[in-house]
C-alpha cells in the first residue's frame, strides 16, 4: 500500500513534467463537460497524453473523415476484458471507454484555419501525441454504460487544451492545402443523433455500437512505446480481450493503401470501414438493397448491375450501381467522388472527395469483367 | 480499496493543481448555445418519449441535418406556412430532418430546400405526417432533393392534410412500408407527386395531384426484401401532370413519360376506381414493366417479379388526355394509330407479360389487368417486339377483380 502512495504522489509531483499519467475515469451516467474529466487523453505541455493504461489502437484500413488524422484510444476496468467476436464488434464490459481524436497537421499556429493534407502517422511510440504544428478538431467518446453505448462529441478550444462537450454538434470552416491545391471545407462535428447515424449499425435495434475494434480492423502490428505487436496480441497480453486466436486464425482486412494486397481485397476494404456500417443487411441503408460486407458476394446486390432506389441526384446520370468495366457508369464512382451533401457517400462526416479512395474503387470497377447489357 | 481510491483521488488533486493553467481554458469554446437554430436542435437531442416539441412561428435556418432517435415524440409547428424550417444553408447532410424512430407525428410545419430529401422516416411504426408541407421555392429542378416526404420501411403511416412542391424525384414516396394511408394531400411540380414503392396494403385517396410529370405511381423495384401489392387508389384528382420530366437520368422515375396520370410498374393488386383523371398527355393510366425503360438486361433477385399483374381499374371519371405522348416511340405510334388530331386510350401498356402464365395466349384469373370503366380503352404497346404490333383489343381486359379491404391504421 505504501507503494502505491508514493508512486502516485509521486505522479503528482511529476504532473506537467514530461511523463505524467492520469487516471482514466468512466462516468456511469453524467456526461462530463470537460473532455479532461474523462482523463483518457490529456492536453498537457503541448502533448496528448494517454492516461494510465489507455491503449492506443489503429485500423487495416479506417473510415475516411476529411483527411484528418486519428487518435484512437481504447480503456477498460482493471479487472475486465471484452469477449472476442469473430465477424462483430467485440463485447466490451460495462466501463469501457474508447476515444477517437481527429486532427490536422499545420504549419505554425495551432488554430490555424489551414491545415494541412499529410500522412498518417503510424503507430505512437511516444504513447503521446506532440502538439506542435498540430491542430485538434474534436474527441469523440464512446463510453459503455449499463444500458449501452452512449457517443459525446467533444470540441477542443483555441489553445489546445480542453476539449468541451458539444451535443449538438458544430461546423468548422478549414481550408485543406496540398501540394498543389487549396480547398475550404466545412468540417462536420456531429451532433449526438448524428453519432447514431453511422454508431446504430443495426437499424431495427438502434442500439450504439462502437465500429473499429473487429478482429479484421484491428489485426495488424501497431507501433507501441514499448516496441510494435499485433495488437489482436498485445489486446489479450493487457487484458483488454480474452479468448482471441492466433492473428493467422483471425480475419483480417487488407490496408487499402498496401500495393502487395489485391485489387478486390483493397477495395473490399476500403467499402467494408466506410460503407458498411449503413450498407449491411440491417443497417440503416438495407432501404437500398445494397449490402457491402466482407462476407456479401459480389452480385447484384453488392452493386453489380443493381438499379438504384432512392439515390435521387445521386445516380448522376448514371443507370448502374457498378457497370463492370465502366467507372464513368457506375453509381458507386459518381457518388464517392461528389462532395454534394444531397448525393455524396457517405451521407455524413466528408466534406471533401476524398480522392485516392475513389481512385482506387475506379481502377477495381475498370478491370471488373461483364456488361449490364443495356443502356439509356 | 476504498483507502487506495481515496488516494487516487489525491494524487489527482494534486494533478489538477499542478496543471492549474488547464483548467482557465475552456471558456473559448464553452460559450451557450444562442442561435434559434441550435436551441431547436438541443430540443431534438433532449426529446424524451412523450414530448411535444413546439416550434412557433417563424423561420429558422439549418446548416446541417436534424435527427430525431427517440420514440413517441411529436413536432409540430404553428401552420405550414407559419413555421419554416429553411435548408438553404445547408452544408451538411442528406436529408433536413431524418427521423429514426416509432410513434412519431410531425404536424403543421414546412421543411424548405433542403439538399437532399426533406423529410426521411427510417423504419418506424405509426407514423404520422400531417399538414406538412416540403418544397423547393425555386421551383422544379434536377439540383433539387430527391423526396419530399419519405418514410421507408416503416408500418402504419398516415400522411394526410399534406403539400408536396417541386422534389426531383417524388413529392410523397412510401416505400418498402406496411399499412399506408395517404389522403387529403397535394402534390405539385414534383417529377412523381406521390409515389407507393415496394408497398404492402396502401390506400391512397380525395389527393390533388397535377402539373408533376407523373401524379400518383404505384412501383415495385429490383433487389429489394419487400415486393409491394395491394395498393387501392381512388377518389383522386390527377390531372394536367405534364411538367417536363427533371429527374436524374437513372432514376426509376426519370423513365416516366411527361403527362402521365396514374402509373403501375411492376407492382401486383392495384386498384384504381372513382378517380377523376384528366388531361395527362401521354395517358391517363399507364401499366408498365421495370422492363420498359431499357432495363432489359437487368440482373435482379431471383424471385423478383416484373410484371404488373391484378390491375383493376373501375368507375373512374376520365377526360382528355393522351394527346401529346412524350418520347419519340410513343408520338409515332400515336400518330400511326389515332392520327394526327388522335388520342391514345385512357389506358396505356407496355404489354410485358409472364410468358408462363399464359394460357391461350392472355393471362387468366386473379393475374389480369381489368377494365370496367364505361367507354374508357386501352392500347398495349407491344414493349416486348418494340412496339411493333400495338392493339386496342379490349376482349382481355373485359372483366372485373375481387376488390381488395381498406387499409386500416389502429391508433392513428
Amino acid at each position: 500500500m505504501k507503494k502505491w502512495l508514493f508512486v502516485l504522489l509521486l505522479a503528482g509531483v511529476l504532473a506537467c513534467s514530461e511523463n505524467e499519467l492520469q487516471e482514466p475515469v468512466f462516468h456511469a451516467d453524467t456526461n462530463p463537460e470537460k473532455l479532461s474529466d474523462w482523463g483518457q487523453v490529456v492536453s498537457t505541455n503541448e502533448q496528448l497524453v494517454l492516461a494510465r493504461d489507455v491503449t492506443p489502437y489503429d485500423l487495416n484500413t479506417p473510415l475516411f473523415s476529411d483527411y484528418a488524422h486519428k487518435l484512437r484510444t481504447v480503456w477498460l476496468p482493471a479487472g475486465t476484458s471484452a469477449e472476442y467476436r469473430e465477424d462483430e464488434v467485440f463485447e466490451f464490459p460495462v466501463g469501457t471507454v474508447i476515444t477517437k481524436t481527429f486532427y490536422y497537421n499545420v504549419d505554425g499556429q495551432q488554430n490555424s484555419k489551414q491545415v494541412l493534407k499529410t500522412l498518417a502517422l503510424e503507430g505512437l511510440p511516444d504513447n503521446a501525441l506532440p502538439l506542435q504544428n498540430v491542430r485538434l478538431i474534436e474527441t469523440r467518446i464512446l463510453a459503455r454504460r449499463k444500458d449501452g453505448w452512449v457517443a459525446l462529441p467533444y470540441v477542443w478550444n483555441q489553445d489546445q487544451t480542453e476539449a468541451i462537450l458539444k451535443r449538438a454538434g458544430d461546423i468548422k470552416r478549414l481550408t485543406l492545402v496540398a501540394a498543389d491545391s487549396e480547398t475550404e471545407f466545412a468540417y462536420l462535428v456531429p451532433d449526438t443523433n448524428q453519432c447514431a447515424g453511422c454508431h446504430a449499425t443495426n437499424n431495427t435495434t438502434r442500439k450504439i455500437q462502437p465500429i473499429g475494434p473487429k478482429a479484421r480492423h484491428l489485426n495488424r502490428d501497431f507501433a507501441y512505446s514499448n516496441g510494435s505487436e499485433n495488437q489482436l496480441v498485445r489486446w489479450q497480453n493487457v487484458s483488454i480481450l480474452k479468448d482471441a486466436p492466433a492473428p493467422l486464425l483471425a480475419g483480417k482486412n487488407a490496408v487499402w493503401t498496401d500495393e502487395r494486397e489485391s485489387l478486390e481485397a483493397r477495395t473490399r476494404a476500403y467499402l467494408d470501414a466506410n460503407c458498411s456500417h449503413c450498407h449491411n443487411k440491417v443497417g440503416p441503408a438495407d432501404t437500398s438493397g445494397l449490402h457491402l460486407e466482407p462476407s456479401d458476394p459480389i452480385g447484384p446486390n453488392f452493386g453489380i448491375c443493381k438499379l438504384p432506389i432512392a439515390a435521387g441526384t445521386g445516380t448522376g446520370g448514371r443507370q448502374f450501381g457498378i457497370v463492370p468495366g465502366d467507372p464513368d457508369q457506375s453509381i458507386f464512382s459518381y457518388r464517392v467522388e461528389s462532395d454534394n451533401p444531397a448525393e455524396m457517400m457517405p451521407e455524413l462526416g466528408r466534406a471533401l472527395v476524398h480522392t485516392e479512395g475513389a481512385a482506387l474503387i475506379r481502377k477495381w470497377i475498370a478491370q471488373l469483367e461483364g456488361s449490364c447489357g443495356a443502356s439509356l | 480499496m476504498i483507502f487506495r481510491m481515496s488516494v487516487i483521488a489525491v494524487a489527482g488533486m494534486l494533478l489538477v493543481t499542478a496543471c492549474g493553467k488547464q483548467a482557465e481554458t475552456e471558456a473559448t469554446l464553452s460559450e451557450a448555445e444562442t442561435s434559434v437554430a441550435d436551441t431547436i436542435r438541443t430540443k431534438f437531442l433532449d426529446a424524451k418519449p412523450g414530448d411535444i416539441i413546439d416550434i412557433p412561428e417563424g423561420t429558422y435556418f439549418f446548416e446541417r441535418s436534424l435527427s430525431l432517435t427517440v420514440d413517441n415524440v411529436t413536432i409540430r409547428g404553428a401552420g405550414m406556412n407559419e413555421t419554416i424550417l429553411s435548408f438553404k444553408n445547408q452544408v451538411a447532410g442528406a436529408e433536413g430532418m431524418l427521423v429514426t424512430a416509432s410513434d412519431f407525428t410531425i404536424e403543421n410545419l414546412a421543411i424548405e430546400d433542403t439538399k437532399g430529401d426533406a423529410l426521411k422516416i427510417n423504419e418506424g411504426s405509426n407514423i404520422t405526417i400531417r399538414g406538412v408541407r416540403t418544397e423547393w421555392t425555386g421551383g422544379p429542378k434536377t439540383s433539387n432533393g430527391a423526396y419530399g416526404m419519405y418514410p421507408v420501411q416503416c408500418t402504419n403511416v398516415l400522411i394526410e392534410d399534406s403539400v408536396a412542391i417541386a422534389a426531383s424525384d417524388a413529392g410523397i414516396y412510401v416505400g418498402q412500408s406496411k399499412n399506408v394511408i395517404v389522403r387529403r394531400n397535394r402534390a405539385e411540380y414534383n417529377v412523381a407527386g406521390i409515389e407507393i414503392e415496394n408497398t404492402i396494403g396502401a390506400d391512397v385517396y380525395e389527393n390533388f395531384a397535377t402539373n408533376n410529370t407523373g401524379g400518383i405511381l404505384v412501383f415495385n423495384m429490383p433487389n429489394l426484401p419487400q415486393p409491394g401489392y395491394g395498393t387501392r387508389v381512388y377518389n383522386n384528382d390527377v390531372f394536367e401532370n405534364n411538367t417536363k420530366n427533371f429527374g436524374h437520368p437513372g432514376t426509376p422515375v426519370a423513365s416516366v413519360p411527361a403527362g402521365s396520370g396514374i402509373v403501375v410498374n411492376s407492382n401486383d393488386q392495384v386498384e384504381i376506381f372513382q378517380n377523376r383523371i384528366m388531361d395527362n398527355k401521354t395517358a391517363n393510366v399507364i401499366i408498365a414493366s421495370v422492363y420498359s425503360a431499357g432495363f432489359e438486361g437487368l440482373q435482379t433477385q431471383g424471385d423478383f417479379d416484373p410484371y404488373p399483374e391484378g390491375i383493376f381499374i373501375y368507375g373512374n371519371e376520365f377526360s382528355g388526355g393522351g394527346n401529346a405522348p412524350d418520347g419519340l416511340d410513343l408520338k409515332a405510334l400515336k400518330t400511326l394509330m389515332f392520327g394526327l388530331n388522335g388520342s391514345l386510350p385512357d389506358v396505356l401498356w407496355d404489354g410485358f407479360v409472364n410468358e408462363e402464365k399464359l394460357v391461350d395466349g392472355q393471362l387468366v384469373g386473379e393475374d389480369r389487368i381489368c377494365i370496367d370503366n364505361g367507354t374508357a380503352g386501352i392500347v398495349n404497346v407491344d414493349g416486348p417486339n418494340d412496339n411493333k404490333n400495338p392493339s386496342t383489343d379490349m376482349s382481355a381486359h373485359e372483366c372485373t377483380l375481387a376488390k381488395l379491404p381498406a387499409v386500416e391504421l389502429a391508433g392513428l
